[in-house]
């Protein structure tokens, strides 16, 4: 098996497992005290309404907010980093296909690790640091990464069916 | 026996080496089997849940949300909370049959994989195959628990939160870990050891149309979907935040004042803020699933066991309808219910497919196992 197949087999199952990992600390530890609070929260805002309490309906909704805002994110970095992960050990298999040169196939494999860890932990850093630069570039810089190696990949199959 | 006649013979016996990757009731051809009924299960519950739950279930959740805005308006909080109960329940409801969808077709993936790294595991034919029994059962019960959350809700459990559903859900679940740390056991005793091939022969990699269109057409679908999420996350995440903020404080401030019809007017929109963000996430998702899949597939194209014309029938098909599900997803929200019903035949074609490369893999075991002798 060469670098390339090892790097997409070896490192999607890894980050596979981290997910999983993550996703399972989350559900255990997390989710159900969020959940709560966020259901809480907006139910809390429309009897602090009907109770004439209208700074206590505002807070209320910001609470509801503000934990809705961290709970999307967290789901989607679990669910993004296994995605990411099962795409990579399914290239990893076929890689060969991929129409290019060896050192070229590594390093796209390469974009591809790195891409879907860092664009992940990016939306991750932004449930702690709203509205940060660097949470937002590394997000950014990840999608890109991945976007750009997936368009490889698509010319490196489309190149080796020609 | 003519040229032709030959030819023809020649092409419907099963060749050697692809026949050793495919021994009767093992480990690569229960996962196969499995994963293929898993994924055309999860996707026809999709379709059902589309056509007969989907639509009407928000239309009764924004009915609970105004009886919410209208017991505002009454100033009786107790109202308040007996609504939003009703709410809570109906977004149960939704949430458990999309988890079911999802769970069982992600359990399908996960097969089609394992079976794609079978020659990697190294462990007995018997304990892989005792993996495999386990994970497809796995895969069955765990949307089978999820399925039943809703209905069985806590009657009978001894425990305080935990219903008998999700006790089956969870054990499924352990069945799935287990079967994994299995299968990661032996992928780690694999590279482990000094051995210089593999435990079992590889998937042959054939050169056909078939393979070459689903290699090539899933990682542009995966690439579609990843373009769209990026444009999604730019440019609609926090807008759709912000508005959600936004129309939440208006109902309240406007049942609060009584003024009922405007809370109902900002009512529907809050409907049409959750169709708008239900159906990009959907179309993402799905444009990245069904190019998964398309990849997926492409490995297991030497198992079809039918006519080129047929198997290109099948590809074009399943590619077809992973296009028109998510585009026509996208549309729903600007020509209405034409597009979701345009986008249900969508889904219809991709589970037609996959029910005919099911039959052509089926034909391939009956066709192996009578040459080979193998009983029942």
């Amino acid at each position: 098996m060469n670098s390339a197949r090892k790097l997409l087999i070896f490192g999607g199952l890894a980050l596979a497992v981290f997910g999983m990992l993550y996703g399972l600390h989350y559900a255990l530890f997390v989710e159900h005290q969020t959940l709560d609070r966020m259901g809480g929260s907006l139910a809390e805002a429309f009897v602090q309404a009907a109770g004439g309490n209208g700074d206590g309906a505002v807070g209320a909704l910001d609470s509801y907010t503000n934990t809705k805002y961290v709970y999307v994110r967290q789901v989607d970095v679990h669910s993004h980093w296994i995605g990411m992960a099962m795409i990579m050990i399914v290239l990893g298999v076929v890689f060969d296909s991929v129409g290019f040169a060896e050192s070229v196939r590594f390093w796209i494999a390469l974009a591809l690790l790195v891409g879907s860890v860092i664009f992940p932990l990016g939306v991750l850093l932004q449930t702690l640091q709203n509205g940060g630069a660097v949470p937002s570039a590394l997000a950014i810089a990840g999608a890109a990464l991945v976007t750009v190696a997936l368009g490889a990949v698509a010319v490196g199959f489309a190149r080796q069916s020609s | 026996m003519s040229a032709e006649a030959a030819t023809h013979a020649a092409a419907r016996t099963v060749p050697a080496n692809i026949a050793a990757t495919f021994a009767p009731m093992s480990a690569r051809r229960l996962l196969i089997f499995g994963g293929i009924a898993l994924i055309a299960g999860g996707m026809l519950f999709g379709d059902i849940f589309a056509v007969f739950v989907l639509h009407q279930n928000g239309a009764r959740t924004g009915e609970g949300l105004l009886a919410v805005a209208q017991a505002v308006a009454a100033r009786n909080p107790a109202a308040v909370k007996d609504e939003f109960e009703g709410v809570g329940n109906l977004l149960e409801d939704r949430g458990t049959k999309i988890d079911t969808h999802v769970h069982m077709t992600d359990a399908g993936y996960l097969a089609l994989l394992l079976a794609l790294i079978q020659p990697y595991v190294a462990l007995s034919r018997q304990t892989k195959r005792q993996l495999a029994r386990l994970f497809i059962a796995g895969g069955a019960f765990l949307p089978l628990g999820i399925f039943l959350i809703h209905y069985v809700g806590l009657a009978h459990s001894p425990f305080a939160a935990i219903g008998w559903a999700s006790v089956l859900a969870d054990s499924a679940g352990g069945l799935l870990i287990v079967a994994l740390f299995g299968q990661v056991w032996g992928l780690w005793k694999h590279f482990r050891s000094v051995r210089a091939g593999t435990v079992e022969p590889e998937l042959p990699l054939e050169n056909s149309w078939a393979r070459r269109t689903l290699l090539t057409g899933g990682i542009v679908l995966v690439l579609l979907g990843f373009l769209h999420g990026a444009w999604y996350a730019k440019t609609y995440l926090y807008e759709h935040e912000a508005r959600e903020t936004r129309i939440l404080t208006t109902i309240l401030n406007e049942a609060a004042a009584n003024r009922i019809p405007t809370a109902a007017q900002s009512v529907n929109d809050y409907g049409t803020l959750q169709a708008e963000k239900a159906v990009m996430i959907a179309a993402h998702s799905h444009l990245i699933e069904f190019g998964l899949l398309a990849i997926l597939l492409s490995f297991i194209q030497p198992y079809v066991f039918l006519s080129d014309d047929w198997k290109q029938l099948w590809v074009k098909l399943l590619l077809t309808g992973s296009v028109i599900l998510p585009v026509f997803v996208l549309l729903e929200l600007k020509i209405g219910l034409l597009a979701g019903g345009i986008a249900d035949v969508g889904g219809l074609l991709v589970i037609i497919a996959l029910v005919g490369m099911l039959a052509g893999v089926l034909r391939y075991s009956g066709r192996l196992d009578g040459e080979a002798g193998v009983a029942g």
